[in-house]
């Protein structure tokens, strides 16, 4: 297990780590042939015209049947757009300011300017990774495990839909809506190494990450072709909306692994780190549970039934997981705390990624009720008995909640709530189709192993590269004032 | 020239500050503290871990006085300070040297 590593200054690392850089891109740009952007027209999809007519009256009804038919695609199409980018800015607030806020309360105050700046370093990369490979990589091909590069520099991504994944709006919107999403599932993990990783570690595992494990991931549920696609006939259908496993497990999974082999935080757990200021996680936790409409009710890639459904049910799961979290703690310690109910809440949102567009507004309460009381066990409880410094739980919440929701989405998953196999198909363990629940645990199973051995190969390159672990003074002292050269708060100013 | 120490709790220190302007001393320094005697603290739970705190958050309040304030100082703030628990704090008094004014660079107990 990795512990404090030998002091490496910081501009050595960083030359190593300029010479990686330039090396992927030189690999990148070299394999991909240059060709000018699509410059689609600015309409969008439309249907094939009706009958021709033989006679003068039938012509111009069909006609306007055709003009009719098309004005309403058009309808529907800015109706789901003008949903799908707000849902797209509400994903990103809820990496910047949702979860920095959120983890930047619960640390020490010496470090809150070094793990919001992990969460908006990343809304920086990852934009250029995906545009560069990214989506691509996700949403390219149709190979059962990963995409490939035939959306590399965005070529070919315009106004104009992507009928395989969201036929009624531009590719743009739904390019954009996922970059979202792979902005805020690195991000998570920084909660299991904070206080304690390197800023340009950081930087080199975040990139490695998102290509060896996210990307992947990504691919294998919702991208065409890929193995555990529910909605697109994959091998193994994984039931997975929104990213319980795609982002949930993998990140939390993979915080686990950081967490050891980074090692505890010096004084941990003996010296008390309470979080600094329970005001700013209170607001970051608020600002996650609005922003969770954009991630659930989002996913549904339009603005009809299913988006409405999606909305309430991730609400439900939040609200019911609150109450579950702050009724164990009122059971174990004698009273509700604040920092308990947020934690809560965000458990249930977890949990119920999966789920939201599955399952109906009732399953939704039990899954948030179930996800609250069991995330709670597991930072509490199991997280003392194993003893791993998991510094802001990421395994705990997302790892843990994000695997019990993929599990309860077999289980609660209904046709009358979504026919993803076609009309009258089972869907899930409620409408008889108990096989679902095996083929989530596929999916959670792949989840897991891509998590566990992509982050420890990352590791160990990262460590070699940049180093992964600050030094025991940097860490001392703060990252604010040793990596980054500034205090969060001047008060005395 | 005495100084009078006075650390005391900081839901008194509006009374104490109004005691003694009202026998006609307004000149003190104030400062937040945190320290604990016999009080013992409190304990703090996140996430299921407990903090115990037992620096508990008091105010300290020092005045440098002529000797002949000094014993009707003491008494107020032993009357507007007190409240007959524990954790009320304490007085503690000791002799200055010398006291200047920055302004006019006067010395003594005119400098007060």
């Amino acid at each position: 297990m990795g512990g404090l590593e030998p002091f490496a200054p910081e501009n050595l690392s960083m030359k190593r780590m300029g010479i990686l850089c330039c090396c992927i891109l030189t690999l990148v740009l070299t394999s991909l042939p240059i060709r000018a952007q699509q410059t689609p027209a600015s309409s969008p999809v439309t249907s094939s015209a009706a009958s021709p007519a033989s006679s003068e009256p039938s012509k111009a009804v069909a006609d306007k049947l055709n003009q009719l038919d098309q004005r309403v695609t058009a309808a529907q199409s800015s109706a789901d757009n003008a949903w799908m980018l707000v849902s797209a800015a509400l994903v990103l607030m809820m990496t910047g300011p949702g979860l920095a806020l959120f983890y930047g309360g619960l640390v020490r105050h010496k470090n809150v300017l070094a793990i919001m700046m992990q969460s908006f370093a990343l809304m920086a990369l990852i934009t250029v990774l995906w545009a560069l490979v990214g989506y691509s990589l996700c949403f390219g091909g149709n190979g059962p495990v990963i995409g490939n590069f035939q959306f590399a520099m965005l070529r070919g991504v315009g106004v104009i839909p992507n009928a395989d994944y969201a036929a009624t709006i531009p590719q743009l919107t739904f390019m954009v809506y996922q970059l979202m999403f792979a902005v805020i599932t690195p991000a998570l993990i920084t909660g299991a190494t904070a206080e304690r990783m390197k800023f340009s570690g950081t930087l080199l595992f975040m990139t490695l990450w998102f290509l060896i494990v996210y990307a992947p991931m990504a691919h294998m549920v919702w991208g065409k072709g890929g193995f555990l696609n529910a909605s697109m006939g994959g091998k193994f259908p994984t039931l997975d909306f929104a990213g319980g496993t795609v982002v949930h497990i993998t990140s939390g999974v993979s915080a686990l692994v950081c967490a050891l082999y980074l090692g505890k935080r010096v004084g941990y757990p003996k010296q008390p780190m309470p979080p600094h200021s329970l005001v700013l996680s209170f607001i970051g936790a608020c600002l996650l549970w609005v922003g969770w409409f954009g991630f659930n009710a989002g996913s549904a890639l339009s603005s009809g039934g299913l988006a409405s459904s999606a909305f309430v049910a991730t609400h439900f799961g939040a609200a019911a997981a609150a109450l579950s979290w702050s009724a164990a703690e009122w059971l174990k310690n004698g009273r509700a705390s604040a920092l308990g109910a947020i934690s809560g809440a965000v458990a249930g949102l977890v949990a119920i990624t999966p789920a939201a567009g599955f399952v109906g507004p009732r399953s939704a309460l039990g899954i948030g009720f179930i996800a609250g009381a069991f995330c709670y066990w597991m930072v509490t409880k199991f997280k003392s008995i194993f003893g791993y410094d998991d510094s802001l739980d990421a395994f705990g919440v997302h790892g843990a909640g994000g695997t019990i929701g993929a599990l309860l989405t077999g289980v609660c998953a209904r046709v009358s709530v979504n026919a993803i196999y076609g009309e009258g198909k089972p869907v899930g363990g409620l409408d008889g189709h108990w096989g679902q629940v095996g083929n989530q645990l596929v999916g959670i199973a792949l989840a897991w192993v891509f998590a566990i051995v992509g982050t420890f190969v990352i590791l160990k390159i990262v460590d070699a590269v940049t180093g992964v672990r600050v030094t025991e003074d940097q860490e001392i002292q703060g990252l604010d004032i040793t990596l980054h050269g500034e205090e969060g708060y001047n008060l005395e100013a | 020239m005495m100084k009078i120490e006075a650390i005391i709790q900081p839901s008194r220190f509006e009374s104490v500050k109004d005691a003694l302007l009202e026998i006609g001393i307004d000149g003190m320094t104030v400062t937040e503290v945190r320290g604990h005697g016999r009080q013992k603290g409190h304990t703090e739970v996140y996430r299921g871990r407990e903090y115990t705190v037992d620096l508990l958050p008091k105010i300290k309040v020092e005045l440098v006085l002529p000797d002949s304030l000094v014993n009707r100082a003491v008494e107020t703030i032993l009357k507007s300070a007190k409240t007959g628990k524990i954790g009320d704090g304490k007085i503690f008094l000791s002799r200055v040297e010398e006291a200047i004014r920055i302004r006019n660079e006067e010395r003594g107990e005119s400098a007060l």
